[in-house]
Parts: C-alpha cells; structure tokens; sequence
C-alpha cells in the first residue's frame, strides 16, 4: 500500500507496472483460450467449411469450355451472336484442332453434356462429331501419303519434329502442356522425349502446334514411345494447310526437306481444306447460331448461369432473360419447399404449444414421466420414424385399415396419403415436433403460473387472461421453436424423398437429383447456394433473437 | 394429487345423459363397423345410460360393478368378435365403468381450483383430452413399428391372424433375416466401425473447445461459435454436397476416413453445446484451488475438472454418436458401397425392395434409443446433483 503514496504507475510485486503486468495476464488467457479451441477450430473449417466453400466455387465456375475448345473461344470473341450468319473459317479451323484432341481425350463428351444444359441437343452433336472428325481432309492425307510412304513413317516424322540437340521451341511446348494439363486435369509437365523444333514450328507453325499436341498426349496418356506412333489424321491435316498455305519450304534443310518440298508441289493441286464445310457435312446443326451462342455464352471461365437457371432465367445474348413457360421449375419448387415449411411450422406450434404447456403447469413428476413421450421420438432414428409413417400411411397401411374396419371408407376408396404433399407434411410435422416442443417448454416453465390467476382475481375472463398475460410471455419460446423447426424443415432430403412423391419433393431432391443423378454439378451448387443464404439468414435472426448458446437439447 | 376442493354426488340428470353421449360414439363406432350406424348409436346410448343408472343406484358396491361391468363386456365382445373384439369390449367397459363412478362421485372435481365455472371444468378436462391426442400422434408410430416387425407374413400390416392373436401370425423371421443376411450384417459393420471413432474424435476436440469458450475472456467469441455450431444448422443436403465436391478432390470421397470425418464435422456441435452449459455451473475456484495445490494444469484437468463435467461430456459423446449412427445424407454422398451404414440400407430398403426387416431393424433402433435416452437422461441428472443445482 506505500505505491499509493509515490507519484507514478502502480507497480506489481515484481515491479511492472500493474496495467502492463494486467494486460499481459490477459493476454496469456486469451492466447490459452485459443489454443484450446484452434485444433477443433482447424478441424471444422477443414472438413466443414472448406467444403462449402468449394460448392459456393462449383456454383459460378465454368471453365471446361474454356479449357476444352481454347483456341475456338478465343476466335469466337469477335463474332456476332445477333447476327444470322455463323462464325467465319477461322473459327471453324480451330474448332477442328480443339476438338481433334478433346476427341482423343475423351474429354469433348463433357463439354457436350454441360453445353446440354443450356442448349438441348448439344451433347448428340459433340458426341457424333468427336467420331467423325477423324474423316476430315482424307482425299488431302491420302495424296500425301501416295506421294511418299515416309509420310506414314512415326520415325520420319519423330526426326522431323523433334528438336534432338538442335534448337527447341521450348515456349510453344510450355504453352501446349498448360493446354494439355488443363484439359485432362492430368499433369503434363513430365519429360516426355521430344522437343518441337524451333526452326520448323517457325516453318510449319501448325503442324508443331499439332504434333506436340500430339506428342504430349501419346507419352503421359498413352504411355508410349512418340518416335514410334503414327501421328494423328490432325497434324497431317496440319501440314497440308501449312503447305497449301504456301510455306517457305526451299530455304529449310533439316531432315526430310526434300519430301517436305515434293509434298508442296503436289498439295498445290488439291484444294485447300474447308473445316466450315467439314463441320457441316458431320452436322448441319454446326451451322446454327444458336447453338454458337450458346458456346460464346458460356466460354467465360466464370459464369452466373447456373445461379440464374436457378432461378428460372437463363443467358441470352441480350443479358439474363426468362426461360419458357415449360422449363420453369425451380421457382416453382423454392415457393413449395417455402410453403411447405411454413405449414409444417404452423402445425407443430399448433401441435406444440398445448403440449408445452402442460408440460411446464403439471407436477414435476407427471411432467417427467410425460416427458418421455417427446423424448423418446426425438432420440429415434430418423428413418425409424420415417418407415413407421410409410407404415401408417400406405393405401394398405395400417390407418387406412383401421379407417376401413371402422366403415368410415370404403375399401376399394382408400385414402392417398403417401408420396403426396399431406404425406410429407405429417411425417416431417411428427418428426420435427420435438424441436418446437423443448424450446416452447423451457420458456414456459419460467412463466410463473401465479400470473395467470393473478390475471383471473382482476376480473379476466379465461380467454383474456391466456391472451393478454401468458400468451405474450411464451412468445420467445414460439419464436425460437419457429425458427429452428423452420431452418429445419426447408432443408430435409430423406423424409420427402420416401413419403413426398412427386409432389411433395423439396428443392433439397433437386440438389441431390443434380448431383447424383443428371450430374448438373454446377446447378446443384446454385440452388444449394441459394437454400445456403435463406439458411443462413434465418440462422443469423436466430442468433439475435435466441442466441446460439441458448439452443437447448434434450430437456 | 391433493384434493384442491370437496366433493359430492351429481344427480342421475348431469352423469347419465353424459355417460350415455359417450355410449352413444362408442356404439356409433362399433355399429359402423358393422354396417348398422343409426341402431349402434342409439343402442350405445340406451345401454350405457341403464348401465349408469344400474350400477350407481341399485349395487351399492362401486369395486364389485366395476368389475362386473369389465368382465360383462369382455365376455360380450368375446361373442361378436373374438378374442379381439373381447378385448375391446373389455377396455370398454373397464373405462365406461370408471368414467361412471368418476362422474357419479363428482371425483372430477377434487383436482381443480373450487372457483371455476363448469364451463371452465369442461375446457380444464377438453384441453387434456387434445394434450392425449397430441402425445398419441408423437407416440404411435413408435408403437406401431414394433408389433408389426413380429410379422409372420411379408407385409407391412396387421394381418388377420395377428389381429386375433394366432401365434401362427407371428414369427421372428424378420429377425432372423437381418442377422443372417450378408447386407445388413456388412451395415451393421460400418455403422459400427464409423459411429464411435467419429465420436471419439469430435469430442476430443469438442470438449477441449468447449473449455476454451468458456474462459472469461475469449476474442471473438461469437463468431467462432458460429463457426463450431454450423454444422447443426446448415441443411444436411448442403453439407453432403459440400463435402462430396471438396472429398473428390482431395481423395477422401468413398474412403472409411472421408466418412468418419464427416460424420465427426456433423457431431461437433452437439459436443460443444452439452458441454458448453455443463460449464456454465463449473466453480473455476476448484481449478485454481488445484493449482494452489503444486498440480499442474494437465493433473487439475484430469483429476478436478474431468470428473466433475464427466456426465456432460458423455451426454455430448452420446449425441455426437447417435448424429453419426442415424445420419443417411452425408454417408450417402461421401461413401461409396463399402462403407454403407445401417441408415443407408434402410434408406435403399425403404426406395426400393421394401421388406419387413426393417421394421425389425428399427424396433433393434428403437429399443437402443430408449437405452441411450435413460443414459442421458440419468446423467443430466446426475450433473446437476454433482453441479448442485437441483436436489436430483
């Protein structure tokens, strides 16, 4: 106590000032705090919200167009989707190239079916073209092979693309395995024994492009030797543009310039390729601008389609805009699966609130022993309860027998109640019940019953009293019981999906239709990021109203 | 329960009309069943309204009509319907036999407040009357379940044999069938073999968390807890699909880890709110009294904090592991066939090949949720006792 009487800070025992010595204290509990809770912390945001958040990511990525038909994206950039006329050869030609090797990636089907999405009829059409594009420019091959054997040779043409000990084109081959990586989702940046040559992807800059394309493809993917693999139609189609185009054949003398030279002079007869018309031999359909606006649409790598099919709309080439009538259902199933919770609410307060209340104004033993008929349900299994109502609910279940032995409906008159809305919204009342009850308990017990008849002695009828006095007190109770039967509910999968049919399905069937089923990932993500927000804003509300401590489990 | 006011006979006007009215629906419900509404209703009344007047005014003896009346009906029932219909009749008339004397004697009154109208004793009796039905609809499904998995046929309804309690009707061969058949032997392994490791990991570090939210001063507490708790309140569909997109792209999707993680993500909250409120009551004096005593802060944990939040933790424990037994969604998702639960062969059960054996599967479930409920409800009270916060 002689601090008191120094001017200056008050110190500890061991001389600090008392604030830094406090502050300090402080800050050791809080770092101690944390470190208890970092490793759960850790725990959840690795196996919890990181999966979110990567749905959240699905639900605006859109980068397989992109990554599937790179070049075509880039020459479709300047095309006019309002026009009438379809793109020009440019574009054609490199959509030949792309998809010659999403073709043999495999990988052209997918971009089919997600172009499907937005565009019916696509998936068909990449699909038959991916098979077919192996014809194009045969009469152009076929003279170059009848020129010279060499031309089929993997040997000749390995020695003539590959850079050996000479200079390598080594941007164009960085280039081509970005391409190849993100194509396959394999790594491409393995040593894969051939390196364009410099001077002939200057010379022939789209047979390298072709053949390291090819080659790349041949040694990660196919695990084989590219010296000892015939390249592809595409590469040799390759060639013969870049001769007919009037490549400067005479000033090279690399290995293989003399066939290089005669291969020139013949090819100058032939016509020159036309992939616009290639393309529309396979498929007429290549020439819609439809279905080309529909790629130029989705080539961003990110995209708000899916969130505006979510919500009935789709990507015109004028902006967001309606889609038809018969297409619109997602709108539809968000308002039920909104209004189905709000009745499914409305019937467990209904349910609830009597029940509550004569769990709070019975004697402590009764109420105990009562008790146990809430509790039990809400401890079974989910699907317990859920085959239990299929039971009661079948048009050969046990309700409608008793109903029938009682006469009240005739037998060949059963009553549909399953795989309809009522179905669902019996199950998921029954079953939710017990989360409107425990909250709407724990209030009311606090509600001193004296109140009540405090209310009765001034002169209040019974209606009064309830209405004026205990109603209003029980309301937090409602309140919080509403919100969390209500975050509940709008999410449920497993219970409309056994008991709701079709017509008593929720957007959460959707979801997992999506994911499971048509593999509309993307779509999935959208509509499961929208529930995710009303969820989430609800859960918000329910925090400032009950406060997340506050939730209550089990009595 | 006390008496709260006197009570006294009725007269013959008040109890015999009432008696009779309930005759009259217990006789329109018998009558319709056979095909004769209008005389079962009026026979109802007539009889009921001789029987009141018989047993209150001429036997003297409220034991002996009691049961006369019990047995009357038993033997009466027996004759229509047989040996259902003689249990019917034998509720009946056990319950119109009270219901009688109950009115007769004006019992009803004794339990409520002398003040109130009749009106008043009506809507008192009424409001029970929907509480009844209310606790029935919550209970009946339960209930339902049971007697039907000892079903000897193929259906998922009372068969005319089970209804007249042929012991033909019954059988144990939905039993048999889920410990015998390979599918569910193999779902009952994996439920087995994920529900407790998720368990153990969530509230490892559940209840570790939980200690540290409840220092004194916590940075953020709010919105961590947010973060901890969002597990529960995030649509489960969200979450399995979350984790499937995330699960494939690291490896873990279809993997025994990948479920058992998952399932530990989801059962974390239960941890930290039953731990949480254990807290709440925890004297932090003991803590430090420990430590005054030359222990360390591992020692203090688990000799002085341990044993006294003990009973919350293994509520929580218990939670987190019915969260994981009984979840289908994510499981769905996550797993692959190898690791299909209990829950998910019910769900495929219940899409597509129904059969009874789940119906004797969820009466197995049913019968262990009761179990884990009288653990949990044993320990909460024992908490509270060691908490000292209520006599127990």
């Amino acid at each position: 106590m002689s601090d008191t009487t120094q001017n200056g800070p008050v110190l500890a025992a061991d001389g600090t000032p008392l604030k830094r010595s406090l502050a300090r204290a402080l800050r050791m509990q809080k770092m101690r705090a944390l470190m208890l809770i970092a490793p759960l912390l850790l725990f959840v945001v690795i196996t919890f919200i990181a999966p979110i958040a990567d749905m959240l990511f699905r639900s605006v990525e859109n980068k397989i167009v992109a990554t599937t038909l790179p070049n075509t994206v880039v020459a479709l950039q300047d095309w006019d989707a309002t026009g009438d006329a379809p793109p020009a050869e440019p574009v054609y030609e490199s959509l030949y190239y792309d998809m010659f090797v999403a073709a043999e990636a495999k990988e052209h089907t997918k971009l089919g079916s997600r172009l499907n999405y937005e565009q019916t009829g696509l998936s068909s059409l990449f699909r038959s073209s991916g098979r077919r594009l192996d014809d194009a420019g045969e009469a152009q091959i076929d003279a170059l092979e009848d020129l010279n054997p060499a031309w089929e040779d993997p040997a000749f043409w390995y020695a003539l693309m590959d850079a050996g000990s000479g200079a390598a084109d080594d941007d164009l081959l960085a280039a081509k395995r970005k391409q190849m990586t993100e194509l396959t989702d394999i790594d491409h940046g393995v040593d894969i024994g051939f390196a364009p040559r410099a001077d002939i992807s200057q010379l022939l800059p789209k047979t390298a492009d072709a053949y390291t394309l090819f080659a790349l493809f041949t040694a990660v993917e196919d695990e084989d030797v590219v010296a000892e693999e015939e390249p592809w139609e595409a590469v040799k189609v390759a060639l013969v543009q870049d001769l007919q185009e009037g490549a400067d054949v005479s000033s090279y003398t690399g290995p293989g310039a003399a066939e290089l030279a005669a291969a020139q002079t013949a090819l100058a007869e032939l016509p020159a390729m036309n992939f616009k018309e290639v393309f529309l031999d396979i498929d007429k359909d290549w020439g819609s601008v439809d279905n080309w606006s529909t790629i130029q649409t989705y080539s961003p790598r990110y995209t708000s389609g899916y969130f505006l099919n979510a919500i009935d709309m789709q990507k015109g080439p004028d902006g967001p805009e309606a889609r038809p009538e018969n297409q619109q259902i997602y709108m539809m199933l968000f308002k039920r699966t909104l209004f189905m919770s709000l009745v499914i609410t409305g019937s467990c307060i209904l349910l609830g609130y009597p029940v509550a209340w004569i769990l709070a104004n019975l004697p402590m033993r009764t109420a105990n022993l009562l008790m146990i008929l809430v509790l039990l349900p809400f401890w079974t299994s989910l699907l317990v309860r859920t085959s239990a109502w299929k039971v009661m609910l079948q048009q050969q279940g046990v309700i409608n027998d008793v109903l029938v032995w009682l006469g009240l409906v005739a037998d060949d008159a059963r009553l549909v109640m399953i795989n309809n809305q009522f179905g669902t919204i019996v199950a998921m009342t029954h079953i939710l019940l017990p989360f409107m009850i425990l909250p709407m308990y724990s209030v009311m017990q606090t509600i001193p019953p004296s109140y009540l008849r405090a209310a009765k002695s001034l002169g209040a009828n019974n209606w009064t009293a309830f209405w004026r006095v205990y109603f209003p007190q029980s309301v937090p109770g409602i309140g919080a019981g509403s919100i969390l039967v209500f975050i509940l509910s709008i999410g449920y999968y497993i219970t409309p999906e056994i008991v709701g049919g079709t017509t008593g399905t929720f957007i959460s069937n959707r979801i997992a239709y999506h994911i499971s089923s048509s593999l509309n990932w993307g779509l999935a993500a959208a509509l499961g990021a929208i529930l995710l927000a009303v969820v989430l804003l609800l859960y918000y509300a329910y925090d400032k109203i009950v406060g997340i401590d506050n939730v209550k489990l089990g009595g | 329960m006390v008496a709260l006011t006197p009570i006294s006979r009725t007269p013959v006007s008040f109890y015999v009309p009432v008696v009779a009215a309930a005759g009259a629906f217990a006789g329109l419900l018998v009558g319709t069943a056979q095909g004769q509404s209008l005389l079962g209703l009026v026979g109802g009344a007539v009889a009921l309204a001789i029987i009141a007047l018989v047993i209150t005014q001429l036997m003297d003896n409220e034991k002996a009509s009691r049961w006369g009346l019990t047995l009357l009906m038993l033997v009466g029932g027996f004759m229509i319907g047989g040996l259902p219909g003689g249990v019917i009749g034998g509720l009946f008339g056990w319950f119109f036999g009270w219901f009688t004397f109950w009115l007769f004697e004006g019992r009803y009154r004794a339990t409520v407040p002398p003040y109130l109208t009749p009106g008043q004793v009506l809507w008192h009796y009424g409001f029970r009357v929907i509480c009844g039905a209310i606790f029935i609809f919550l209970i009946t499904p339960i209930l339902v379940v049971m007697p039907l998995s000892f079903n000897a046929e193929d259906f998922f309804t009372f068969t005319p044999e089970m209804l007249r309690f042929d012991p033909d009707g019954y059988s144990l061969k939905h039993y048999r069938d889920f410990f015998t058949s390979s599918d569910w032997q193999q779902a009952l392994r994996n439920s087995i073999l994920i529900a407790p490791m998720a368990t153990l990991l969530s509230v490892s570090f559940g209840t570790l968390a939980a200690i540290g939210l409840s220092q004194p001063h916590v940075p953020f507490r709010r919105a961590i807890m947010a973060i901890l708790i969002s597990p529960m309140i995030v649509p489960l569909i969200i979450s399995a699909a979350g984790m499937y997109f995330f699960y494939s792209r690291i490896g873990l999707q279809g993997t025994y880890l990948g479920v058992v993680l998952a399932h530990a993500a989801l059962g974390i909250p239960f941890v930290i709110i039953t731990v949480t409120a254990t807290l709440v009551g925890f004297d932090t004096s003991l803590t430090r009294a420990a430590a005054n005593m030359g222990a360390n802060p591992v020692t203090t944990f688990f000799r002085v904090q341990m044993p006294l939040i003990l009973p919350g933790v293994i509520s929580g424990g218990l939670f987190a592991f019915i969260t994981s037994f009984d979840e289908v969604v994510v499981v769905l998702f996550v797993g692959s066939a190898g690791q299909k639960t209990l829950p998910w062969q019910m769900f495929t059960g219940l899409r597509e090949q129904i059969s009874p054996t789940i119906l004797a599967v969820a009466t197995i479930l049913v019968v262990i949720s009761i179990a884990l409920l009288t653990v949990v409800e044993l320990l909460r009270r024992r908490s509270e006792r060691l908490r000292g916060m209520s006599p127990g």
